[in-house]
Order: structure tokens, then sequence, then C-alpha cells
């Protein structure tokens, strides 16, 4: 019989979702799927709308994550524009980029996913959270949530506010860093990479305790793909595409952004309104690749700044080829939090940043541009088709969390065949399924640009369809 | 001209007969909402806003339409006003595809400030979502009638002060657009010498600059008020 229990408080992922597994007449698990179950349909109502509007039209599409669609949607208006933007107003969106990874792999590391593995799978769902941290280990909690206040500090002295600023045009941005802002940027520095430095040396403990999660959280082979930079390195505003395999080796690269359908196609799964992105060459479900930070340190050859070039290398050394467990997004991020800390360093000394020329001016240009930039969680793509006079024609947008679809389904599925036996969800097993969805950090806000509070609906489904067990948290 | 005395909200006070209730109320330092209104062009009464109470009837009469009369007792501002206003402010709202968050006149528009102050915080009525279109026609303005509340503003300053007499009201109720010469696209226009002055005189996002990104849109009216002093006090000798 089917059972509903319903769960409180609510579970930390970023959106609303359902998830189905399958048991063979053997009471084995046969798979799993990760349904996204809310439409927003930002693709269509864009439709219709002047190009300039569009930063800030998309970047409502989420609250974490407003600055990467600002900035991606900024990027495709460039290429509307066919202009190259000015050098200070690209350095100037590279360092909001930088304090938006960083106050949202703090969130992630510290509010939604640290409290699984310090607290513990089978601790209380009550105070397995943020709050939970608090209890246990204040200063920790505290650095973490004033890590991320910091990565918003620098959008908002940057672009005014730090929520939804509308700050990136195309063409270039609206304003300065000012000498102010520069300052507090500057004496917040120190304070960020010691929590930095406090959570890659505690992650790191975690790692030795948890071998059997690194082991079975998504641990598959499976391509990765980001942006890098011309010469390998580590790169998450400009730079091209690349896709390497789970050896490590490079099977596409420096790919144009513009031409990102020649590599990537979306298909459709009837269940989810979340899309399934895939390397186009190897067709679906072969071509099935994951993006952000994992991926991101799978294919750089290095990071270009000290620290995070020395934990890269620990980094690599944990995979044969490329590292494959999804459990070490978790550290991907962290090295990524230290990289942006130095980046965001080494760029208050360029004068540019005060710079004056910030905006360029042209007409419609171009009937098509896209815009990708690394988003904390992955590639994102704004895709625009306009008319002569710059109104939308056509939207497509790719976010991360979509193209991580196919590996989170079959993280799911991993994770279920060894944690689920017999026909009964308990509380630990469903914290440890989502806690293989937590890895990738999705936002599925972002990833069908719909509306969603964080909710989880787990169901486990016997060979004909019937509903062998069910549990919800909302 | 002949003064003329009269009461509003209690005040007693005189004015140049000729003069406007809402002339009077502004000489008196009453302040009544408006939304329509701007100084330089002939009222017209289409926004409601500005209605107020006459002693001796039952009708709300605009006050910028409306002639002061000897004895006249006008209310400004009584609960039923308020809630009349709030009202005509919702149901603006509710017409067309007023988006604040990503509009180009966001923190700019006096549409948006207005519901501030007559305290809108949500609206009783169903949205329309009526499917208008952008017209992006033309190389320096754009329209977009989503945010358009046919206060006719534009209309008026291109026929009064640009005396180019491109814009026109369309349709009725609401059908009804803002249309260039006979309903062309703005970027066709014979008639527009793209003066800006309709885009300056907007109260909304209607109106606005191509290329403006959100709350972009600061309107300077200072431009019209000069040309119309400049016009009435004869400073140009053409």
């Amino acid at each position: 019989m089917s059972q509903r229990i319903v769960i409180d408080p609510v579970t930390r992922i970023e959106g609303h979702a359902k998830i189905s597994i399958f048991v063979d007449d053997f009471g084995q698990v046969s798979g799993a799927e990760f349904h996204v179950v809310e439409f927003r349909g930002f693709e269509k109502f864009c439709e219709g709308r002047p190009y300039s509007e569009m930063p800030g039209i998309t970047s409502r599409i989420c609250g974490i994550c407003p600055v990467s669609h600002l900035l991606a949607s900024a990027k495709a208006g460039d290429a509307i524009m066919a202009v190259r933007i000015p050098p200070a107003a690209d350095k100037l969106r590279r360092l909001m980029n930088l304090g938006q990874i960083v106050q949202s792999h703090a969130l992630s590391f510290f509010h939604l996913s640290a409290p699984d593995f310090l607290l513990g799978w089978e601790a209380p769902p009550a105070t397995r959270n943020v709050f939970g941290l608090i209890q246990s280990n204040a200063d920790l909690a505290r650095a973490g949530i004033r890590l991320r206040q910091f990565g918003q500090e620098i959008i908002a002295v940057l672009g005014g506010r730090k929520i939804h600023p509308s700050w990136a045009v195309p063409g270039g941005v609206r304003s300065a860093l000012s000498a102010a802002g520069r300052e507090t940027i500057r004496a917040w520095l120190p304070e960020a990479h010691a929590t930095a430095r406090v959570a890659l040396d505690l992650f790191k403990q975690v790692l030795t305790t948890h071998e059997r999660e690194t082991q079975l959280y998504g641990n598959f082979p499976s391509l990765f793909m980001g942006l890098v930079a011309a010469d390998g390195g580590w790169e998450h505003h400009g730079g091209k595409l690349r896709f390497t395999d789970s050896s490590g080796s490079i099977i596409a690269d420096q790919v144009d952004p513009q031409d990102y359908r020649t590599v990537i196609g979306e298909s459709v799964q009837p269940s989810s309104y979340l899309k399934s992105p895939y390397y186009l060459p190897l067709g679906c479900p072969d071509g099935i690749y994951r993006v952000g930070p994992l991926a991101r340190l799978n294919l750089c050859s290095h990071m270009g700044v000290p620290l995070a070039d020395a934990e890269l290398k620990h980094f690599k050394s944990l995979g044969h080829g490329a590292v494959t467990s999804s459990f070490l997004y978790h550290y991907a991020r962290l090295i990524e939090i230290l990289a942006a800390l130095e980046f965001i360093e080494r760029a208050l000394d360029d004068a540019d940043l005060a710079g004056t020329d910030l905006r360029a001016d042209a007409g419609i240009n171009s009937l098509h541009g896209v815009g990708a930039s690394e988003a904390p969680r992955g590639t994102l793509f704004h895709d625009y088709t306009v008319d002569r006079n710059g109104l939308l024609q056509k939207v497509n947008l790719i976010v991360a969390t979509g193209q991580n679809n196919l590996a989170m389904n079959r993280t799911v599925a991993q994770i279920a065949r060894h944690f689920i036996a017999g026909t009964k969800i308990t509380e630990p097993m469903l914290n440890r399924i989502e806690h293989g969805i937590r890895c990738y950090d999705p936002c599925l806000s972002c990833s069908t640009h719909a509306a969603g509070r964080m909710a989880l609906h787990v169901r486990l489904l016997a060979p004909d369809g019937t509903l062998v067990h069910e549990v919800v948290r909302d | 001209m002949a003064a003329k005395t009269l009461t509003i909200d209690g005040k007693q006070l005189s004015a140049e007969e000729g003069a406007t209730v809402l002339q009077a109320a502004a000489e008196a330092g009453v302040k009544i909402p408006t939304l329509c209104h701007l100084e330089g062009l002939h009222d017209i009464g289409a926004c409601r806003l500005c209605l107020v109470e006459v002693a001796g009837g039952p009708k709300l009469l605009p006050a910028c339409t409306t002639l002061i009369t000897e004895g006249m007792e006008v209310t400004t501002a009584s609960e039923r006003l308020k809630n009349y206003r709030r009202l005509t402010l919702e149901l603006l709202f509710a017409e067309r595809n007023h988006v604040c968050a990503v509009c180009v006149a966001n923190g700019h528009c006096e549409l948006q400030t207005l519901a501030g102050q007559q305290g809108l915080d949500h609206v009783r009525y169903d949205y329309c979502f009526p499917p208008w279109e952008v017209d992006a026609t033309h190389r320096l303005f754009g329209m977009d009638h989503d945010r358009c509340i046919l206060c006719q503003r534009c209309v008026r300053v291109c026929w009064d002060i640009e005396g180019a007499g491109t814009k026109h009201v369309s349709g009725r109720g609401g059908k009804a657009k803002i249309i260039s010469d006979l309903d062309d696209d703005w970027g066709d226009s014979e008639t527009c010498t793209a003066c800006g002055k309709c885009v300056q005189a907007c109260p909304t996002g209607a109106l606005y600059h191509r290329g403006s990104t959100v709350g972009e849109m600061v309107r300077d009216r200072s431009k019209l008020e000069f040309l119309v002093n400049a016009r009435e006090k004869k400073l140009w000798s053409v």
C-alpha cells in the first residue's frame, strides 16, 4: 500500500522536485528519475521584448544567481550589437561574477550541504540544517554566512544592490567600482581567505571519513563541459567551450559559445519540465555530461593563482584522468572560492576598474546572439534571435542544472541502489538521495526558470507502475 | 480679470476667474494627485485621478478641467475620493501589463510613485494581460503599449508644443492605443520630427529611449516648461 509521509522542515535544494525510483520484481532498484515539476515560461513570454530589457527580465529567473543571468544576457546583447565591450567593463563584469561564485558556493557549502556531512546523515531533520550547524559549530556557521555576505557585498558595491542589480547591460556596464567600494572589498579579503582555508581543511577531513559517499554519490564516467581560457586555464566568464571525457582526454576544444548548437543537443522528457542537454555527437543519453565546479576543475590545466593551483593539484590526484565522483563537487566548490578570492585580490589593484569608458553603443548588427558565462552551477547560455528592431523572436536558455539533469538521474539511481532496501524509504535514505542531488547544488528555479519552494517528493514504483512507497517533504 | 473666492478643504482663498480648481488648489498649497496633467499642455481630464467633490452636486469633477466659481466649496481628500483614486489606480494596473521590477521607468515613474503615495499594496482585480506589442521601429525611441495609461500627454505635447501632430489615439475603451500618423510604424512616420518631447512627457515607461535598461528612463521636464514659458512670454522673435 502506498503511504504518504509529510516531513517538515523544508529540505535544502532550490526549487520544487520529485524523484521516482523504480524497483524490479526482485525488489532491486532498476532506475530513477528526477522530475522538476514547475514551469514558468520565460523563453515564451520574453518574446516580443526589446533585447536591451533582457538582462533585467532574465535576472528575475533566480534570486540566488541573478548575476549569472544578468551577465549571460548582457553578453548575448553584446553579440546582437556585435561590439567588443570596453576592457574596463569586461573586467568589472568578471569581478561581479567572482563575487557571485563566492556567495553562491558559500551558500551551497555552508547552508545547504555541510549539515549533512558535519551533523551526520542520520541526524534529525529538524536540526540537520544551518541552524543546527550554528548550534554545534557557531564559529564555522558564522564564518560561512559572512563569506556569503562578502560575495554579496561585491555585487552590491558594483551593482548598487545584492539581488537583481540592473548593472550589466548590452554593451558593457552602468557604473565603475568606487574607491570606497574597492577598500570595502580589500578590507574584507583576509577574513574571507581564512574562512576558505578552514572550509578546505575541514572538507579534506570529511573526505577521509566519507570514502563510501565518495565512491557512491554520483561516481560514474561521463563527459565534462565548461569554458576554458585560450591556454586551457580556469575560466569563469570569457573563454571557449571544452569537453573532456572521464579519462581526462579532450574531445572538443575551443568551441565558440556562439556555435554551442554544434556540440549540444537538448532532449525533453515527458516527466519533467527540466530539459536534458547532451553532447550532440554522441547522442542522448550517451552524450551525458556534467557542468559546474567539478567539470571546470576537470577541464582546466591550471587555475592561474597560486593557492588554488596547489589545491587543484591535490584535487586532480583524487581521480584517474578526471575526478568522477559528484561528492567532490563540494571540494571543487571550495577550491573555486579560493581561486575567486585570489582573482578578486588581483583585480583590486587594476586601475581599469575605475575607468569611465564602460558602455559601447551600437544598433542591431546581428539578428542572433549567444551569451555564455560560467554560473556557479555551470555554463549558462542565453541564445536570442531578434528582428531588425531588436525585439526578441526566439529565446533559448540552457542552464547548468539542466545540463546536469542526466547526471543527477544517474546519481539518484546509484545512491538508491546502494541505500534502499525493501519497499520503504526511511528518512536517512531520503536524505542520502537528496544529498546526491545537492552535490550538484541544483537550482530548479533556474533550470525550469520556475518558481518554487524547496521541496522533495520521492516515489518508489513497482514494474507495473504501481506506487510502492511515497515520501513528501514540503 | 475678476477674482473669485472659494473654499478648498475648508481653506478660504481667491483665484482669478478662468482658473481651474487644480490651479487654485496649487496656488493655495493644496496638492491634488494628477497623472494626465502636465504644465504647459491643455488639460483633458483623462486619468480621473484629480477628481474632487463640489458641494451642491453628487458628481465628482476632475479638478484639472473644472473652472472655479464664486462661493464654490471643494473637497479634495475625503474617504470617498481616496477610495476612488485607489480604485482608478488599481484599474490602470490591471488593464495593461505593468511590471515595475523590470521596467525602464522603475523608480522614476509617476504611476508607480502615485500608487505608493496612495498606499496601493495590491490590486483587487484580475489582470487583463492584453497582448500588446512594442513599437521599436523608430531609430531613437520605443513605444511599449503594455505600459501606456492613455493619458495622452504624448499626443498633446506633439500637437501643442512641437506642432508635428504625429501622435493620435485610435480605438476605444480597453482597445484604445496611441498611434503614429495613420497607425503606421513609428519609424515610418512622415510627420515625426524625432524631437523626443513625447518621451520626456510620458509619465510611465511607455515611451522610452531605445536601448534603455531597468530604471534608466529619467525624464527631464524642464525642457518642456522652458519651451512653453519662452513661447508664452514671447522670448523669441520669430
